[in-house]
C-alpha cells in the first residue's frame, strides 16, 4: 500500500507523456487530463485518510532505504495540501477546457497545454511528498519549468516582459536553493530531511542561523514574502485567467509548505520567531496597501495574494502547534479561494472586456450569477464569519494571543490587514458590480486566441468556478474535523519525532 | 594505504566560486537581457562548482572494489551536480529562446521597467515617455 505515495507523481507524468502521444486528438487529451487529475484527487484523499489514521505513508524509491535512498513521505500536512491542490487543479482544468472550446473551437488541438499542465501537477505533488532537499529542488524545477511554459505560451509583448521577470527571478531563487543544498551537504553530509533534523542540531549556532536564513530567502522569493514579492504582481496578471488561477492557488503555497517543512524539521525554535513575525507584518501590510492602490482587477488580486501569504507566515512565526495548525488550515483555504477569485476575475474580464475597474459597472444587475460567485470567495478571503477564512483566521488569532506580547501585537495587525482586504474587495464590488451598467469594452485584438467582451460564456466555466466556491464552503462546513486534523498535523510538526520515525524507522533508537 | 587527507577548504576553489557568484550577480543587475542571461549561466557554473567542492578534496578515487570509506570520492555531490547541470542547461536554452522572442517582438533586448515604475515616471513630468522604456535617469535609450 505504500506504493500509493508514488502515484500522485507517477500518474500525471505518465498522463503528460500519453497526452503528447495522443496530441493529434484534442478530445483524447482532454479526457486523459481530466481522468489523470480526477484519479490524483482520489489518491490524495486516500493518502490523507491513511496518514491521519496510521501515521505518515513512506515509500523508499528503488528499494533503497532512507537516508541513502530517496523517500517520498505523505504525512497529514503534505496529504491535506496535496488534496486541496489537486482539487483546485482539477476545477481549473475544467474551466480551461471549456474556455478553450468556446474560444478556439472544438477541433483545435494544442500539443503543449495539457502535457505542461500535467507536468506542473506532478511537480506540485512531488514537492509536497519529497523527503529530501534535493528531490525538493528537482520538484520545484519541474513545477517552475512547466509554469514558465504556461506563462509564455501566448507570446505577446506583455507576456514576454512578464515571463522574463518571472523566469529570471525564479531561476535566481533556484540557484540560491541549490547553493543552500550544497552548504547543508557540506555541513552534514546528508540531504535527507529526517536525517538532517538530527544532524543540524549538532552544528554550531552561527552556521545553523546562516543555513536557516538561506532557506528563508529561497522560499521567501518563491512564496512572494515581502520584501521579496516584487515579481509576483508584475508577472501573474499577464497570463490567461486559468493559468493565473493555477499559479495563484498552487505555486506560492507549495513554497510556503517547503518553508514550513524545512524550518520546523531542521531549525526548530522554542519561542516565537521574531524575524518571521516582522516579515509577516511587512507582508500583510505591504500586500494589502498595494492592493488598495490598484485599478487593474488582476493586479489587485495579486497584491491580496501577497498580503495573505503574511497570514500564513504569522502562523509559522508563532512556532507552536496551534500556530502551525492555523497556518495549515489557512493555506488550504487560501489555495481554493485565491484560485476562485482569479477565475471569477477571468469571467468578469470575459464579460466586460477589460481588467480596469473604472471601466466596469453594474455587473450585479447584468450578471447576477457572477456577483454571487464573486461575493462568496471575497467574503471568505476577508474572513467574515461563518466562512472558511474566518475559521482559519480565528485559529491564527488564538495562537497569537496565547504566545506572548509580540505575537499578540501581530495578531492585531492580522485584524487590520483583514479590514484592508475587505476594503480593497469592497472597492471592486462598488466599482464593478454596483452603479450604472457600462458599455462592454471592445476586444482590442479580435483575432487573437482569447475572446473578451462577450456575453457568450459557456456554463461549464461557471460550473467549474462554482465547484471551487463549493470546496471553500465545504472547508467552512467541515471546519470541526478539519481543524482537529490540522491540530494533529501541527503537533506532529512541532514534535518532529513522528516524521523521523516514519522515514528512518526506530531500529537505531 | 594513503595518508588521510585533512578536509580543509581548498582556498583557490573557494575564491573561484566566490568570483563566479560575484560576476554572476553583477551581470544579473544589468539592463541588457543578454548580460542577464550570461549572468544566470555564470551563477549556474558557480553553484555547480560549489556542489563539486562540498564532496571533499579532489583526487580521490571513484568507488571501485573495497577500501576504507575516506579514500573514495563522495559520489553524491557529483550526482547532484549532474542533475543540476542538466536543469540549468535546459533553462538556459529556454531563456535564450525567450530573449530571442523578446528581441523579435520589441526590437531590442533591454529589460523593461515594470508597470509601477512607468506609472511613477509618468507622474514625474509630462516629458516622461509613455511607452518607451525610461532608464533610471528618466531618459530613454535613444536619448542616451
Amino acid at each position: 500500500m505504500t506504493a500509493l505515495a508514488a502515484l500522485p507523481v507517477l500518474l500525471p507524468i505518465l498522463g503528460a507523456a500519453l497526452a503528447v502521444v495522443v496530441s493529434t486528438s484534442v478530445l483524447a487529451q482532454r479526457i486523459l487530463a481530466l481522468t489523470t487529475l480526477g484519479s490524483m484527487v482520489v489518491v490524495a484523499a486516500v493518502l490523507l485518510v491513511r496518514a491521519d489514521r496510521s501515521g505518515p505513508v513512506v515509500i523508499a524509491l528503488g528499494g533503497w532505504a532512507p537516508p541513502v535512498g530517496i523517500a517520498l513521505v505523505a504525512d497529514r500536512l503534505a496529504a491535506l495540501l496535496m488534496l486541496v491542490s489537486t482539487l483546485v487543479a482539477l476545477a481549473v482544468l475544467g474551466y480551461a477546457i471549456s474556455q478553450r472550446i468556446a474560444d478556439y473551437g472544438r477541433r483545435m488541438a494544442s500539443s503543449t497545454f495539457y502535457p505542461t499542465y500535467l507536468v506542473l501537477s506532478a511537480g506540485v505533488s512531488l514537492a509536497y511528498l519529497s523527503g529530501d532537499l534535493f528531490t525538493l529542488f528537482v520538484s520545484f524545477e519541474i513545477m517552475l519549468t512547466a509554469s514558465y511554459v504556461l506563462l509564455t505560451r501566448r507570446t505577446s509583448e506583455q507576456t514576454i516582459r512578464a515571463g522574463m521577470t518571472y523566469v529570471i527571478v525564479s531561476l535566481l531563487s533556484s540557484l540560491l536553493f541549490l547553493t543552500a543544498v550544497a552548504m547543508v551537504y557540506a555541513a552534514t553530509a546528508t540531504v535527507n530531511l529526517a536525517d538532517l533534523s538530527e544532524r543540524v542540531a549538532a552544528l554550531p549556532p552561527g552556521l545553523r542561523t546562516v543555513l536557516a536564513l538561506m532557506f528563508v530567502v529561497v522560499f521567501g522569493i518563491k512564496a512572494a514574502m515581502v520584501p521579496l514579492h516584487f515579481w509576483l504582481p508584475d508577472s501573474y496578471p499577464n497570463a490567461p485567467a486559468p493559468v493565473t488561477a493555477l499559479f495563484a492557488g498552487l505555486l506560492t503555497k507549495v513554497s510556503f509548505y517547503a518553508m514550513v517543512r524545512t524550518q520546523t524539521l531542521l531549525f526548530p525554535h522554542e519561542r516565537p520567531w521574531t524575524l518571521m513575525l516582522w516579515l509577516a507584518v511587512a507582508t500583510m501590510l505591504v500586500g494589502a496597501l498595494g492592493a488598495l492602490a490598484q485599478n487593474d482587477l488582476n493586479r489587485l488580486l495579486s497584491f491580496l495574494l501577497v498580503s495573505h501569504i503574511g497570514f500564513m507566515l504569522f502562523g509559522l512565526a508563532v512556532f507552536d502547534a496551534r500556530g502551525l495548525s492555523g497556518a495549515t488550515l489557512y493555506a488550504a483555504h487560501h489555495i481554493t479561494v485565491l484560485a476562485t477569485l482569479f477565475l471569477v476575475g477571468g469571467l468578469i474580464t470575459r464579460r466586460t472586456g477589460t481588467v480596469a475597474l473604472d471601466r466596469m459597472g453594474g455587473l450585479a444587475a447584468t450578471s447576477p450569477a457572477l456577483a454571487v460567485l464573486f461575493a462568496i470567495p471575497a467574503l471568505t478571503l476577508a474572513g467574515l464569519p461563518p466562512t472558511a477564512g474566518f475559521v482559519a483566521k480565528l485559529q491564527l488569532l488564538q495562537a497569537g494571543a496565547g504566545a506572548g506580547v509580540g505575537p499578540t501585537a501581530v495578531a492585531a495587525v492580522v485584524i487590520a490587514a483583514s479590514f484592508l482586504t475587505l476594503f480593497a474587495l469592497t472597492k471592486v464590488w462598488v466599482r464593478a458590480f454596483w452603479g450604472r451598467p457600462r458599455p462592454t469594452v471592445e476586444d482590442p485584438d479580435p483575432h487573437d486566441e482569447l475572446e473578451v467582451g462577450t456575453a457568450r460564456t459557456p456554463w461549464p466555466m461557471y460550473a467549474a468556478t462554482a465547484g471551487l466556491v463549493a470546496v471553500s464552503l465545504a472547508i467552512a462546513v467541515f471546519a470541526g474535523p478539519l481543524s482537529a486534523m490540522t491540530g494533529r498535523a501541527g503537533e506532529d510538526l512541532i514534535a518532529r519525532e513522528p516524521y523521523r520515525v516514519a522515514v528512518l524507522g526506530d531500529a537505531d533508537r | 594505504m594513503n595518508p588521510v587527507i585533512t578536509p580543509t577548504i581548498n582556498l583557490l576553489m573557494a575564491l573561484t566560486v566566490g568570483g563566479l557568484y560575484a560576476v554572476g550577480f553583477y551581470l544579473l543587475l544589468q539592463r541588457s537581457l543578454m548580460r542577464v542571461l550570461i549572468g544566470v549561466v555564470v551563477l549556474g557554473h558557480g553553484t555547480n562548482l560549489l556542489l563539486q567542492l562540498v564532496g571533499g578534496p579532489p583526487a580521490r578515487a571513484p568507488i571501485v572494489g573495497s577500501a576504507p570509506a575516506d579514500t573514495f570520492a563522495d559520489p553524491l555531490p557529483q550526482a547532484l551536480a549532474l542533475t543540476a547541470v542538466v536543469i540549468t542547461f535546459a533553462l538556459t536554452t529556454f531563456l535564450l529562446a525567450l530573449s530571442y522572442r523578446s528581441f523579435v517582438l520589441l526590437g531590442h533586448d533591454e529589460v523593461q521597467d515594470d508597470l509601477e515604475d512607468r506609472r511613477i515616471a509618468r507622474r514625474g513630468g509630462p516629458a516622461a515617455p509613455l511607452h518607451q522604456d525610461a532608464g533610471p535617469d528618466g531618459r530613454t535609450e535613444d536619448e542616451r
